[in-house]
């Protein structure tokens, strides 16, 4: 009995190595790294709020597919897009402050919407290789993106404002200064600790956002998601509309993605016309990754978790890189081999999960019966 | 006729019948817009050559029922430390580059072995993780190509930066060694680069044969329907491993022969994309995620490259605007995308019926 209590508490230990092993392999690589790298903590505390208010809204947007079965949503970088194309016209139009904000945001939620209805539907035809698909159709839209602002804009589309038409009078500038919404969200209430600068405005729009996932997944339709997540066929027979319901979670993730668009360029201040969207979708998967989520379950915790570890790691990297080896070039070669490599990880060690949990439940079957059979 | 029409239509596929239509109407514009014809047919053909062996390094893992290889980079690698190898050796000429292919070999198999057994453990997601595996392994190398002792003065920096340059010139050592071996000038502009469509036409043929033998059937056999396969005795695990095997193997032979065309090795990350172009090549010749032939190859190729060398040509002469880039992200992720939301479709009509 002893044994089967101590062989119980080991696999307890290592089923919380094997669930958070990303996540501890980060806290390692911090532990290690920060002291490395000769950066303050107040800097890295600075840094850390303001990426938290950059990114947690992006990330967020990836947890709704996740429920419903899609795994990580690439696709958030089509939201990303219709963003831009909205905050192009508000630059065009030279509306400041907070109206640019929203109205940036009424323009590009149209499209936003569409262009996750499309990816909606595509998706429907490549169950079970979602997350491919997601990811190549993020590259295809980004063909059509450039169609429309290099090409169409200034021509087909009328731009016009000159600062921001390429000189040859069509097509947008490769970078964009954001002059009329530049932190426009994160000052709108003023607070400093230390020096520091709190974005107040920008986290109660994440937090009001943590509440709308909290409260969706109480909904019909959220509770109609996680049953199509766990198994179509069933939900299928439960008369819950698969499809739709797949389509609906891909759109609400794509529309926030865009609003999250829109705030992480508020906060930087200077939009990259044709770069600014390509790197969202990979940072905040392996951010979300970094926090212990799989692509079968993922929480706000960690969203969170994972955004602040996956950039004390981003910003770390470069300067422990030449503390370590000599030189800076380095370390920024490890910051692109960790993104990549830590989705890859993830998903290699949430196959292999999946395995080892089947184990477990085979295990415990087992000392069932072999309790009943000594009790007899 | 109207029967044979439709059943070559049929035959064809939709895709290929309307970017067939497209590159021919490119071919016959060309003259039109002072575009030479015979330059543009040898581009063409020089293209093909180039990128013929690293979309054949599909076909073997698609056919062993892992995939589209994603992580072809990951062969390309092994192909550059091949490649850079020999340079650092000083090889030069067709014997040079068969050494770059003898050096690269080994490396391709290590690393083939490893990224199969990987590929083993996560069944149903290669695709998705290949992709990352291919990312992650080019940001490393990018790391090891800063560090690697290579000591030749044709390929560290002249002075300042340590490491590996980005780009290595391979013009005093085997440039050409396969274009120039019985190639074939007619005229001033045509030019047919015999040697390397031969070593393509060898490749091919391999391959091909490889497929009869009878590993070559159990793996076919492994891809279409692993629970059949294990029933009648093959070893599935096995034959996958062997598939990523060889198709990593051939993306390093591919790379090699893409170089002495091309004239210079490009390191760090120059490997990150080369995937995408590949993967478009064969699905454009007819592929599908489960199936892939050496014809897909050969028409696939043609009518990719073909696209990508006659519209910067042809369209900017006509529109007078560069949009070659734009166009290729969107036909090739378009074909891409096509081939992945195509197939369930099939299957699930299958199930209808």
């Amino acid at each position: 009995m002893n044994n089967i209590k101590s062989q119980e508490n080991k696999n307890k230990v290592q089923r919380f190595f094997i669930n958070n092993a990303v996540p501890l392999l980060f806290i390692l690589f911090a532990v290690l790294a920060i002291p490395m790298s000769d950066l303050s903590v107040e800097y890295l505390i600075a840094e850390m709020i303001t990426r938290l208010a950059r990114y947690s809204f992006l990330v967020l947007a990836l947890l709704i597919p996740v429920i419903a079965g899609m795994g990580m949503n690439f696709g958030i970088v089509l939201g990303a897009m219709a963003g831009q194309i909205g905050l192009i016209f508000v630059m065009d139009w030279n509306v400041m402050g907070i109206p640019a904000f929203f109205l940036a945001i009424i323009i590009s939620m149209p499209l936003a919407i569409f262009l996750g209805w499309m990816a909606g539907i595509a998706l429907n035809h490549a169950k079970g290789r979602e997350m491919v698909t997601s990811y190549i159709l993020g590259f295809f839209i980004n063909g059509v993106y450039q169609l429309i602002v290099l090409y169409s804009m200034g021509s087909i589309i009328p731009i016009s404002n000159s600062q921001i038409v390429l000189p040859r009078g069509y097509g947008i500038r490769n970078a964009i200064d954001l002059v009329n919404l530049r932190k426009s969200v994160d000052r709108l209430i003023p607070l400093e600790i230390n020096g520091i600068e709190i974005p107040v405005m920008t986290f109660i729009l994440v937090a009001i956002l943590c509440v709308f996932i909290i409260w969706f997944r109480k909904t019909k339709l959220g509770q109609d998601m996680r049953a199509v997540g766990q198994n179509m066929e069933v939900a299928r027979n439960a008369g819950i509309p698969v499809e739709r319901t797949r389509i609906l979670a891909i759109v609400i993730s794509t529309v926030l993605a865009c609003i999250g668009q829109i705030i992480f360029l508020q906060n930087i201040g200077t939009m990259n016309t044709y770069n600014s969207h390509e790197q969202i979708g990979m940072f905040s998967i392996a951010a979300l990754l970094v926090g212990g989520a799989s692509v079968a379950k993922a929480s706000i915790k960690n969203a969170f978790v994972g955004i602040i570890l996956f950039h004390i790691m981003f910003v770390v990297a470069p300067r422990a890189g030449k503390t370590l080896m000599g030189e800076a070039q380095i370390g920024e070669y490890f910051r692109v081999f960790v993104s990549y490599a830590i989705i890859a990880i993830a998903l290699a060690l949430h196959a292999w999960r999946k395995n080892k949990e089947a184990e477990f439940a085979r295990r415990s079957l087992r000392v069932d019966a072999d309790a009943a059979g000594t009790s007899e | 006729m109207m029967e044979k029409i439709k059943d070559f239509i049929e035959a064809a596929g939709w895709p290929r019948l309307i970017i067939g239509l497209f590159l021919l109407v490119l071919f016959i514009t060309a003259p039109f817009v002072e575009v030479n014809i015979f330059t543009s047919i040898s581009d063409v053909i020089v293209r093909f050559g180039m990128w013929g062996i690293l979309v054949l390094a599909m076909v073997p893992m698609v056919q062993g029922g892992c995939g589209l290889n994603f992580g072809l980079p990951l062969g390309i690698i092994a192909g550059l430390l091949g490649a850079v190898t020999s340079v650092e050796l000083q090889l030069t000429g067709i014997g040079g580059f068969l050494s770059a292919v003898a050096i690269a070999v080994p490396f391709g198999i290590g690393l083939g072995l490893l990224y199969g057994v990987l590929l083993n453990r996560v069944k149903g997601d290669e695709m998705t993780i290949a992709l990352y595996v291919g990312f992650s392994s080019v940001a490393a190398m990018s790391m090891a190509w800063l560090k690697l002792p290579y000591k030749s003065p044709d390929m560290i920096w002249a002075y300042g930066g340590s490491g590996l340059r980005t780009t290595i010139s391979v013009e005093k050592f085997w440039y050409h060694s396969l274009n120039d071996f019985w190639t074939i000038q007619i005229g001033e502009h045509f030019y047919f680069p015999t040697g390397m469509i031969l070593f393509f036409a060898l490749m091919c043929l391999l391959v091909w044969a490889f497929f009869h033998t009878k590993t070559g059937t159990a793996m076919t056999a492994a891809g279409s329907n692993p629970e059949y396969a294990r029933a009648s005795g093959v070893n599935v695990n096995k034959m996958r491993i062997i598939s990523v095997v060889l198709s990593t193997v051939l993306g390093a032979v591919g790379i090699i022969v893409y170089e002495q065309s091309f004239g210079f090795i490009q390191l760090y990350l120059g490997p990150f994309w080369m995937a995408f172009p590949a993967v478009a090549g064969i699905l454009l010749g007819g592929a599908s995620v489960h199936k892939a032939t050496i014809m897909n190859v050969i028409v696939g190729t043609f009518l990719f490259q073909g696209i990508l060398t006659m519209t910067p040509s042809v369209i900017n002469n006509i529109i007078q605007t560069d949009m070659s880039e734009t166009i290729r992200i969107i036909v090739s992720n378009g074909l891409i995308l096509y081939a992945l939301t195509r197939t369930i479709t099939i299957k699930s009509a299958k199930v209808k019926a």
